[in-house]
């Protein structure tokens, strides 16, 4: 970690060394490990340490972007250097106003940094990797996984007097335990490694796996489904990527063009985006040094609010939401996305169906048409048929290929306990028709 | 400057216990430009340097990076991984075993006529305008509300590597990749529809310099692309049900890609993606006498082929790029292999697939240009020859099984085939299958005037994320009874 006045410093150094009218400067480093794990032993055990400058150029509506990880003075002139020549060859570009100037609110102060995550090294992690091995081996099963502990820091400045720092830390744990036919699932993630535990996970994972042995076909069609917060997050996604897409949405090829106000998903859900809670991923401030607030993005199904970054908000006359993503030409993003408990538990959803299916995940899902937001994908780790209010037995993954809107305008119930899912905070859903369109072997 | 850092490092894990080390310097700088309804969306450059030192200590695996390029840095980055080999050998029930390799002192270039660096910017952002701009001339129907919006895309790269090892290899690399693609999006209020030239996803990369970029004729295609996005807003949408199904090159590439490539990767087939990207149905007991596909279904893995993604001198483990056999004949007969996988299954030796995608990652058995090799049908000879079926082309979104069995892909357009002719377009066209089903009912392959080595320059695998560049040959190819048209 370079730390708040050397980060600073570099920020500076690049804002000096170029001479556009106006230059913004992001350092985003720190340090990463990963632990991963196969067949009950740990196959791959990385580290690695760096840091990112990024320097935006601008000559009056000509912008440039440069990068690179060298950071002795040559480096940060080299790259400020070449930000400015490559804004000098572009053309105009009319969409653009200004970088964002400060906006005068102080920082939020958001809990995002945790020294017993940055000092979960090597042997702390090995030894969680174990306790997965361990479960697994113990069952008769195998169990993979990773663990990946980051501890980094975002520093961001700009010439219209921007400068935020903040350090934060990053854990991300996950098990497949399988055994010849079967397979169980569990994941985490937090700031803090003492909000995870690695036991509760393998035993979650042994469990689906043992529950999973032995299954059934079934045909692919129509079922109600009880779709785990999992399942339910990567649904979701698409349903985020797609609706706030900032060029489908202008373009008036979003599910949310022209619906601000109106109603788009079912009454009872209701989504957020809150880059300061806590139980999610919480940054203070947004890539280009804007502070994080709560924002509404459906209440009881109505669109509220679209999100923007500088750029995107000069184009459509707004203001920013503080919801600038560190990816060029891509627009703003919610990153940190809150859904609505309500107040069923799994049992009561599963309880409440005459036949349908629990999922526990989707595997290798993707968009087949915007319009509606159709994904396909398949189950995996874990898939269950329901009967008469009861789990019947585990049934071989399928493959489904859905709406996400129409999955979203018809959900019967919400789940009491959300999971934290590193980019959203997501409860259990159950969905009234859900379309499975093929199945496999296993 | 590696004089200071490399071998010092090796020493440096060396003396704190490694039994193997290795180190990888990779400098690396990347351009593109992104265009845009007539204006220019993005233009980037990002310029990369580091390294990545990898050891075996007490029989596991340790890997630490850094892109502080200074003495110190090298030791403690030594020293730190040899650390975490240390913390792998606890959790572990073998030593890992290397499949031999001569080391070598050796130099490889990418063949580059043009350097993608020395061509003006300017230049490159005018191609790309009047690619765009001919997208967006294409002359809109009657519906007031239709859109027609042209995008086109360059990226250029430049990446330096060096390799050492404590076996003796020193291997220095200079790869040079460029490409670029055009795309069209038409759209009502109901509907968007989009076509891709030379391909989708950005469009078609190689290692190569400019030339290849300039054989591409961008502007040329950039008016067809246009009309047939919006032909595709009135076109009939793909039916359901099942038919015979030819796929061009571009979409067989991506067939090769997900349902042959990721599931002869060594790696994934002793688990080592279970959690993450999935396993794979090829397990060792098939090898050599499971049943793939059809007698027309050869296919090769090729690191050797000059301008693919996946053509390189040593892979990153310094093993020389070679050309393996993986179904002959319908047949399964070889794994992608790393040095630590290939003696897993009885291999003397590794495939030369193991890659990292920059100097902070692990090398891991990755796809080098995995080729359908040509059969003997002309095109046009196989719709002749097809009484009913459909023609798709350009692949638009993929999905498939954690064990690559059951996939379902999309792609831009579709055409009827009607008694051995092209009739008409059809809209959203989709089709699903099982990996062995579907190629075993291959009936006919393009030939070489059809064959083309298609650029990935996006493929997703481990923890944390590597996309990789990688390649696939492929010319037309007709399936029988294929289920189409699914999920409308
Ligand atoms: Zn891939």
């Amino acid at each position: 970690m370079i730390g708040r006045e050397g980060a600073t410093a570099i920020l500076r150094k690049a804002i000096d060394f170029s001479d556009a009218e106006q230059t913004q400067a992001v350092l985003i480093g720190g340090e990463s490990a990963l632990t991963r794990l196969a067949e009950n032993v740990i196959h791959q055990n990385v580290a690695e340490s760096d840091a990112r400058l990024t320097v935006k150029a601008v000559f009056g509506r000509k912008i440039g972007t440069a990068s690179g990880n060298d950071l002795s003075d040559e480096g940060v002139r080299r790259t400020a250097a070449r930000a400015c020549e490559i804004a000098r060859i572009n053309r105009e570009d009319r969409r653009f106003v200004s970088l964002p100037a400060p906006t005068g609110d102080a920082y939020p102060q958001v809990r995002c940094f945790s020294e017993r995550t940055a000092a979960f090294g090597a042997a702390k992690r090995a030894a969680a990797a174990g306790i997965f091995a361990a479960e697994a081996r113990s069952a008769g099963f195998r169990a993979a996984g990773s663990l990946g502990v980051q501890a980094g820091e975002i520093a961001i400045a700009n010439s219209l007097g921007v400068l935020a720092y903040s350090p934060h830390t990053r854990v991300e744990a996950s098990t497949v335990v399988m055994s010849g036919a079967g397979a169980g699932y569990a994941g985490d993630s937090a700031v803090d490694v003492d909000d995870i535990s690695f036991a509760e996970m393998a035993r979650t994972a042994v469990q689906k796996c043992r529950d999973s042995l032995n299954a059934a076909a079934l045909p692919p069609g129509d079922y109600e489904v009880v779709l785990e917060p999992e399942a339910v997050g990567a649904m979701l996604l698409f349903a985020i990527r797609v609706g706030f897409h900032h060029v489908l949405y202008r373009q008036g090829g979003s599910y949310l063009s022209r619906k601000l106000g109106r109603r788009v998903l079912g009454d009872n859900v209701t989504i957020w985006d809150d880059g300061t809670d806590p139980r999610g991923l919480p940054m203070p401030f947004d890539f280009e040094g804007t502070p994080k607030r709560k924002l509404m993005l459906f209440e009881n199904g109505v669109f509220r609010n679209m999100v923007y970054d500088s750029y995107t908000a000069g184009e459509a006359g707004a203001k920013t939401t503080g919801h600038s993503i560190p990816y060029a030409d891509f627009g703003a993003m919610p990153m940190n996305v809150f859904v609505q408990p309500g107040g069923a538990s799994i049992q009561d959803m599963i309880k409440s169906t005459e036949r349908g299916i629990l999922v526990t995940r989707f595997h290798y899902t993707n968009l087949v048409r915007p319009g509606k937001v159709v994904i396909t994908g398949m189950t995996r780790d874990g898939t269950f048929l329901i009967e008469g209010g009861k789990v019947k037995g585990p049934v071989m993954n399928m493959r489904f290929t859905q709406s996400v809107l129409e999955a979203l305008r018809c959900v019967e119930m919400v789940g009491s306990e959300p999971r934290r899912l590193g980019m959203a905070n997501v409860p259990a859903m159950k969905i009234g028709k859900f379309s499975f369109t093929g199945a496999t072997e296993y | 400057m590696d004089e200071l850092l490399m071998r010092p490092a090796l020493d440096a894990a060396v003396r704190a216990g490694a039994e193997y080390a290795d180190i990888r310097r990779v400098g690396r700088v990347t351009e593109s430009i992104g265009v845009r309804q007539g204006a220019v969306r993005s233009i980037s450059s990002s310029s990369e340097q580091g390294f990545g030192v990898r050891v075996l200590a007490g029989g596991a695996w340790g890997f630490a990076a850094s892109s502080r390029l200074d003495p110190d840095e090298v030791q403690r980055v030594a020293r730190q991984a040899v650390g975490i080999a240390r913390a792998s050998a606890q959790v572990m029930d073998r030593k890992v075993t290397l499949a031999p390799v001569e080391p070598v002192t050796d130099t490889y270039r990418t063949p580059v006529r043009v350097d993608p660096f020395a061509v003006k910017m300017e230049d490159k952002v005018s191609m790309l305008l009047e690619a765009d701009r001919l997208v967006s001339a294409q002359r809109k129907p009657w519906r007031v509300a239709t859109r027609l919006i042209g995008e086109a895309y360059l990226n250029w790269s430049r990446e330096n590597k060096r390799f050492l090892s404590t076996e003796g290899a020193d291997i220095q690399q200079e790869l040079v990749e460029c490409g670029g693609g055009v795309a069209a999006t038409a759209g009502t209020l109901r509907e968007i529809q989009r076509r891709s030239y030379p391909n989708a996803h950005r469009g078609h990369y190689a290692t190569a310099g400019w030339e290849f970029v300039e054989s591409l004729r961008l502007a040329d295609a950039a008016p067809r692309i246009g009309r047939e996005a919006l032909a595709l807003l009135g076109a009939r949408r793909c039916p359901s049900g099942r038919t015979a199904l030819i796929l061009d090159s571009t979409q067989m590439a991506l067939q090769i890609h997900e349902s042959c490539g990721h599931p002869i990767e060594l790696d994934r087939v002793f688990g080592s993606e279970a959690s993450f990207a999935g396993t794979s149905f090829l397990t060792p007991d098939k090898r050599g006498a499971f049943r793939y596909g059809s007698e027309a279904v050869n296919i090769t893995a090729d690191a050797t082929m000059p301008g693919g993604l996946g053509t390189f001198g040593y892979d990153d483990e310094g093993v020389p790029a070679q050309r393996t056999e993986i179904i002959r004949e319908g047949v399964f007969l070889n794994y992608l292999t790393s040095r630590d996988t290939a003696p897993l299954v009885g291999d003397e030796a590794s495939s030369g697939a193991a890659r990292a995608t920059g100097p902070d990652r692990i090398p891991i058995v990755r796809m080098t240009n995995v080729n359908l090799e040509p059969g003997d049908w002309t095109l046009d000879a196989m719709i002749r020859d097809t009484q009913d079926g459909i023609l798709m082309e350009t692949n638009l979104s993929w999905s498939i099984d954690d064990r690559r069995l059951n996939f379902q892909f999309a792609a831009e357009a579709g055409w009827e085939i009607k008694d051995g002719s092209l009739g008409a377009m059809l809209k959203n066209p989709n089709y699903t299958g099982i990996t062995p089903e579907f190629w075993g009912a291959c009936d006919a392959v393009g030939d070489k005037s059809e064959w083309r080595l298609w650029g990935t320059p996006n493929c997703g695998k481990g923890q944390p994320s590597q996309v990789a560049h990688v390649g696939h040959g492929a010319s037309p190819a007709r399936f029988r009874d294929v289920r189409v048209g699914v999920g409308r």
